[in-house]
């Protein structure tokens, strides 16, 4: 299982949901935290390329032992590429959630969203908070 | 200990039935099996011994304490079990005439009219085999009230708060309505600003459990309930808490359309492997006319079936219901008779007492007065010491209690919820408050003997997430030899 951590070059969702912004592309995952708290994941519910995707709404699930967990897209969009090797070993999440472990890779419908997410530090606090 | 296909020796019989010499009908060839199923062969000692010693190494409520949280864990009086089987009762047929079977449906109407008094509402369907296919019945309702009124079509949404059971969102999916959450608030009531911004006009209804999975009484219940009734909405009550209020409160006073019981839970069937449960369904005015049939009814001076209700939902069960799950409640229900308050309040004093032993060796998230049930946080110990709510649980095994709900509601991190019914004795709550504190004290102490519970039962620390990705529901014919013995080849099947 990896360190805890929360990469400078994200932006960071309260439902726990990462979004790593490359242009009018995005690439979602959830947070160190988020697969913490689940513990290994035994099942990705992958959503279908091409479907489309509204901030703050579930776009797939995530199940470990503990409980099935909705995923938040933390910004709307149209996926493009689901991630493949974690459907088939979801465990990937917990060993590498920022890297090997995204779950979807989007087209942005409305870029300025982007603005009411969390930095990194803003997530911790966030964090910190929730205690 | 060996599987029973370990013990297998082929030829070898439990017991033997002499040749019938009558004529055995020909199976068309085509739906013969080619071999006879693989079965284990052994000896009538040895079967009965291996079952024996697997009866052992189960724990039910009849070996321990079990405060499985929402589960509603209590003790079922054995004369129930007596009533049950009363021949009349045993022995009915459900095909059998009106008129021969009055005894029955008296019980059956009688026990509607209980649920009646218990929940506030007016009509008692007692169809449903369980809470969930009360939801689902219950969720039918709403659907053919609003289609009846011509709302169907735009009352799409259902509304569930965030401490809900799980079956209560995969009701409303599976009846075809949109999930709308609606938060907690710090006290643990509902949100009901959040609340607000999310009922209108598309609304069909609220689905609430009152007290809620946290064990505390939303305070807030009458704003909550103006608000639906405002809106048009329904209110739907998952009566899995009920314990904690009978004859204290009424779901169709606090503004209630709708109400599942739990029979098992609230009133009287031993849970699981011991039988069905039930899911009867309390309704108002308004939604009575659309409840399944048949309702049991009075007719003169007896009793019968209704199956005449143009507007019913129809049938959701074969037959009449569970209905030796109706003799064991109803048994109950009237050996408490006019002071059946006194089980709930006994049911939350237990909670009470427990939680005020407990309260300072961990975490309270939620710090009021509980009703049946409470829910604890192992927040503290998993961050001071790295133990988890998953190894206090397998800790309590090695005491010999069967864990709590543990990671239940999902709101609360490192949850334990706690429900000791009202039918333990204090020396019982004694005992186990005294192994929740000795394992707060081993968490701090010595972490890793937890980290490696159970230690004393049949199985050591199970590996879930093996068992979840690569569950193994079926003997490996191919990776066991075939044990010593009689050659196999006169494996005939014996009735032939």
């Amino acid at each position: 299982m990896a360190a805890e951590s929360y990469p400078d070059d994200l932006l960071y969702h309260p439902g726990h949901d990462w979004a790593r912004i490359d242009g009018d592309e995005a690439t979602f995952g959830i947070t160190w935290f988020a697969q913490d708290a689940l513990g290994e994941l035994v099942h990705y519910e992958a959503p279908e390329a091409g479907s489309s995707v509204a901030k703050d709404r579930t776009y797939s699930e995530v199940e470990s032992v503990k409980a099935v967990s909705d995923v938040i897209a933390p910004l709307s969009g149209e996926i493009l590429e689901v991630n493949a090797a974690v459907a088939e070993a979801p465990e990937t999440v917990n060993a590498d959630p920022y890297g090997e472990g995204w779950l979807v890779r989007v087209r942005l419908t409305e870029p300025g969203e982007a603005g009411s997410l969390m930095d990194a530090e803003a997530y911790r606090r966030h964090l910190a908070e929730q205690g | 200990m060996q599987l029973i296909f370990e013990k297998s020796r082929p030829g070898r019989r439990a017991g033997h039935v002499p040749a019938h010499g009558l004529p055995v009908p020909e199976v068309p060839a085509g739906l013969r099996r080619d071999e006879p199923p693989r079965l284990p062969e052994i000896a009538e000692p040895d079967l009965v011994r291996h079952f024996t010693k697997l009866s052992t190494r189960n724990f039910g409520i009849d070996t321990g304490f079990y405060p499985l949280g929402s589960c509603t864990m209590k003790h079922n009086p054995r004369v129930n079990e007596r009533f049950a089987v009363l021949p009349g009762f045993r022995d009915l047929h459900p095909l059998d005439e009106e008129s021969r079977t009055q005894g029955a449906l008296r019980l059956c109407f009688e026990l509607q009219e209980a649920l009646v008094e218990v929940t506030g509402l007016d009509a008692v369907s007692l169809q449903p085999a369980a809470g969930s296919q009360g939801e689902i019945t219950g969720l039918m309702l709403m659907r053919a009230y609003f289609a009846d009124r011509g709302e169907a079509e735009r009352r799409r949404k259902i509304v569930i708060p965030d401490t809900a059971h799980g079956t209560n969102p995969a009701s409303v999916t599976m009846a075809g309505y949109e999930l709308t959450n609606v938060q907690t608030d710090a006290r643990g009531n509902i949100d009901v600003d959040d609340l607000r911004g999310k009922v209108d006009e598309e609304t069909a209804g609220l689905m609430l459990t009152n007290p809620s999975t946290l064990g505390l009484f939303d305070e807030n219940i009458e704003q909550i309930s103006e608000i639906f009734r405002s809106a048009g909405a329904l209110m739907y009550y998952d009566g899995a808490n009920l314990n904690a209020v009978c004859g204290i409160s009424r779901p169709g006073d606090m503004g209630f359309d709708i109400v599942h019981i739990n029979l098992h839970k609230t009133f009287s069937q031993p849970h699981g492997g011991g039988g069905p449960g039930g899911g009867p369904i309390a309704v108002g005015e308004r939604l009575a006319p659309y409840l399944p049939v048949p309702a049991v009814v009075r007719e003169g001076d007896g009793y019968a079936l209704d199956y005449d209700r143009p507007k019913s939902i129809g049938k959701v069960r074969g037959f009449y219901g569970p209905f030796g799950v109706f003799v064991r409640s109803y048994a109950f229900i009237r050996a408490y008779g006019p002071q059946l308050r006194e089980m709930s309040e006994a049911a939350v004093l237990n909670a009470n007492y427990l939680l005020a032993l407990l309260r300072d060796a961990y975490e309270l998230p939620f710090d009021r007065l509980c009703m049946h049930e409470f829910v604890l946080s192992a927040r503290r110990q998993k961050r001071e010491h790295g133990v988890t709510a998953l190894d206090i649980a397998k800790g309590l095994m090695d005491h010999g209690f069967h864990p709590p709900t543990i990671y239940f509601p999902l709101i609360v991190p490192e949850a334990l919820m706690i429900e000791p019914t009202e039918t333990e004795t204090k020396e019982t709550l004694d005992t186990f408050a005294d192994a929740m504190l000795a394992i707060a004290r081993e968490a701090a102490e010595e972490p890793e003997l937890l980290k490696e519970a159970p230690h004393v039962r049949p199985v050591k620390r199970l590996d879930e997430v093996r068992a979840v990705k690569n569950p193994v529901v079926r003997y490996g014919f191919e990776e066991h030899e075939e044990p010593p013995g009689a050659p196999a080849e006169p494996r005939q099947l014996e009735a032939q």
